[in-house]
């Protein structure tokens, strides 16, 4: 193949890839989804649980996105060094998302600062975000899709404490936002926790916490530990699927952190909706690709 | 006009005072007939730079919502996903919109606050929460798309008017009564969320050790 080959079968692959994240969730979604409906008791939430698992399938019958907000569309790449498109990676991601865009249909829903219009297709100044990371002398290239609907990322919220406050005060930032704007954001949410040093890296680091599989644990036992801890007590609020209450409220809470200045706290929250529209594709060398989040999804159609 | 159809108590479009002052929050209700999508760009329009509503929306329904749509006005347009939006960013306009244009049961998702419940209780409307994230659900409920205004506000923004067939579960979380059935749930929340406060301070201190 030449690389313009290349370049068009991955821009299709990806597209398609995006295009069915908007109509099928991840596996790990729907079984945690599929776990909260068993354990719930409460008649109302239980008839809200139906009405979204009726709404997953004929979103997969009639092949539409499952829900109306398609977001905005990011990227997290973990691209070798030695991946032969990762020069064309950024134009291959943005025509992604305008192909997606067009066939799936997407939403448009990108909106330039200033000049006030929208795009039509989901591309604009910066748009995409791609969020870039270069593996050492890897030939494969790992990309997690992420669709950021508004209703979720509404809530978002960062800040940099003094140590003074210390773990408590992260606490208090996420259970103030969930127990607010969280009720409005479609939960069961999932929750990621960004701790760092400074307001941008905090922020980072809970959109990546976003797209670490729900149910999983941080490899630090004391930051896993913290993840219990709060989802525990944020189930214990009882908010309910809808925020009208039930017997939990998140699909979980992940948390990722890089270090802090020794005179701050920096920390930021951000949310997934039910409808928690991630996926996560590995490309190898020659572009054949495999999926972890979505098993219905057959590489190179 | 309100009606009990398969123990479903389903209210089609013009809705009379009487239909609206009926509802009380917590109700789960459906509904025929005509509504009309706005949001934020919509609301803007007509509480802050005072343009009129180009299509009637008395006695209809207001839906916080921006569909996927396609087609054109030339061959005709098909509802693909459509769902609530967070009605709370309409809340600064609410009690204005209502006022102004006279509409009786607004769509949305979360909750609304205190001024729209005001409007809600002194021109007799009512806000309903429809489960979001359910588009393809809601999507179904509509039999046409009747036709689009405002276009140039872009797809999420318009004006899209759409005749409904049972839409709902339509939970009332305002009623003309101006009660409001998040505002009891968010005492609770509140409440809990500070024993877990009081909880996790406890708790962190032993897993840093």
């Amino acid at each position: 193949m030449t690389t313009e080959e290349k370049k068009e079968k991955l821009t299709d692959i990806m597209a398609s890839f995006i295009g069915h994240t908007a109509i099928h969730l991840p596996d790990d979604v729907v079984s945690k989804l599929e776990a909260l409906r068993a354990a719930e008791d409460d008649p109302a939430a239980l008839s809200i649980y139906d009405m979204m698992f009726k709404n997953m399938r004929l979103a997969a019958d009639l092949g539409r996105p499952s829900c109306q907000d398609t977001g905005l569309v990011q990227f997290r790449i973990e691209c070798g060094s030695r991946f032969p498109l990762i020069h064309q990676l950024s134009e291959i991601l943005h025509d992604a998302v305008m192909k997606a865009t067009a066939e799936t249909p997407l939403r448009p829903n990108a909106v330039e600062i200033f000049d006030e219009y929208n795009t039509g297709s989901n591309t604009g100044t910066g748009a995409p975000a791609l969020f870039w990371d270069i593996i050492p002398d890897s030939d494969s290239c790992g990309i997690y899709t992420y669709l950021a609907g508004g209703g979720c990322s509404l809530p978002g919220q960062a800040m940099v404490l003094m140590p003074g406050d210390g773990y408590e005060g992260a606490a208090r930032i996420v259970l103030d936002r969930i127990t607010s704007y969280g009720l409005n954001a479609c939960p069961p949410l999932l929750v990621g926790v960004g701790i760092a040093g400074s307001i941008e890296t905090a922020a980072l680091h809970s959109k990546l916490a976003l797209l670490r599989p729900v149910g999983s644990h941080n490899p630090n036992e004391k930051a896993a530990a913290m993840e219990r801890l709060l989802e525990d007590s944020i189930n214990a609020i009882g908010i309910g699927p809808q925020g009208l209450g039930g017997s939990s409220s998140v699909l979980g809470v992940n948390i990722e952190y890089s270090v802090r200045h020794t005179a701050t706290i920096g920390v930021a929250v951000s949310f997934g909706c039910w409808t928690h529209r991630r996926g996560h594709i590995v490309f190898d060398s020659n572009l054949d690709c495999t999926t972890d989040t979505h098993h219905g999804f057959t590489c190179g159609r | 006009m309100t009606e009990l159809i398969n123990g479903r108590t389903v209210l089609t479009t013009p809705f009379s005072d009487a239909d609206i002052r009926a509802l009380h929050a917590g109700d789960v209700i459906f509904i025929n007939g005509d509504v009309i999508t706005g949001r934020d760009d919509v609301h803007i329009r007509v509480t802050g730079e005072g343009m009129d509503l180009p299509v009637e929306i008395r006695g209809k329904a207001l839906m916080h919502a921006g569909p996927i749509v396609t087609g054109s006005a030339g061959s005709g347009y098909e509802m693909i996903s459509i769902g609530p939006t967070t009605s709370m960013r309409m809340e600064r306009f609410e009690y204005d919109f209502i006022k102004k244009t006279g509409v009786r049961l607004i769509i949305g998702k979360g909750c609304m606050g205190a001024r729209t419940a005001e409007a809600c209780s002194e021109f007799g409307a009512v806000h309903c929460v429809l489960p979001a994230g359910n588009a393809v659900v809601a999507a179904l409920c509509a039999e046409k798309i009747t036709g689009v205004e405002w276009l140039d506000l872009g797809m999420p923004e318009a004006l899209w008017n759409i005749r409904v067939k049972e839409l709902g579960p339509l939970i009332v979380s305002i009623d003309t009564n101006g009660k409001n059935l998040f505002d009891e749930k968010k005492k609770d929340y509140a409440v809990r969320k500070e024993d877990q406060l009081q909880k996790i301070s406890k708790q962190m201190g032993s897993i840093l050790e």
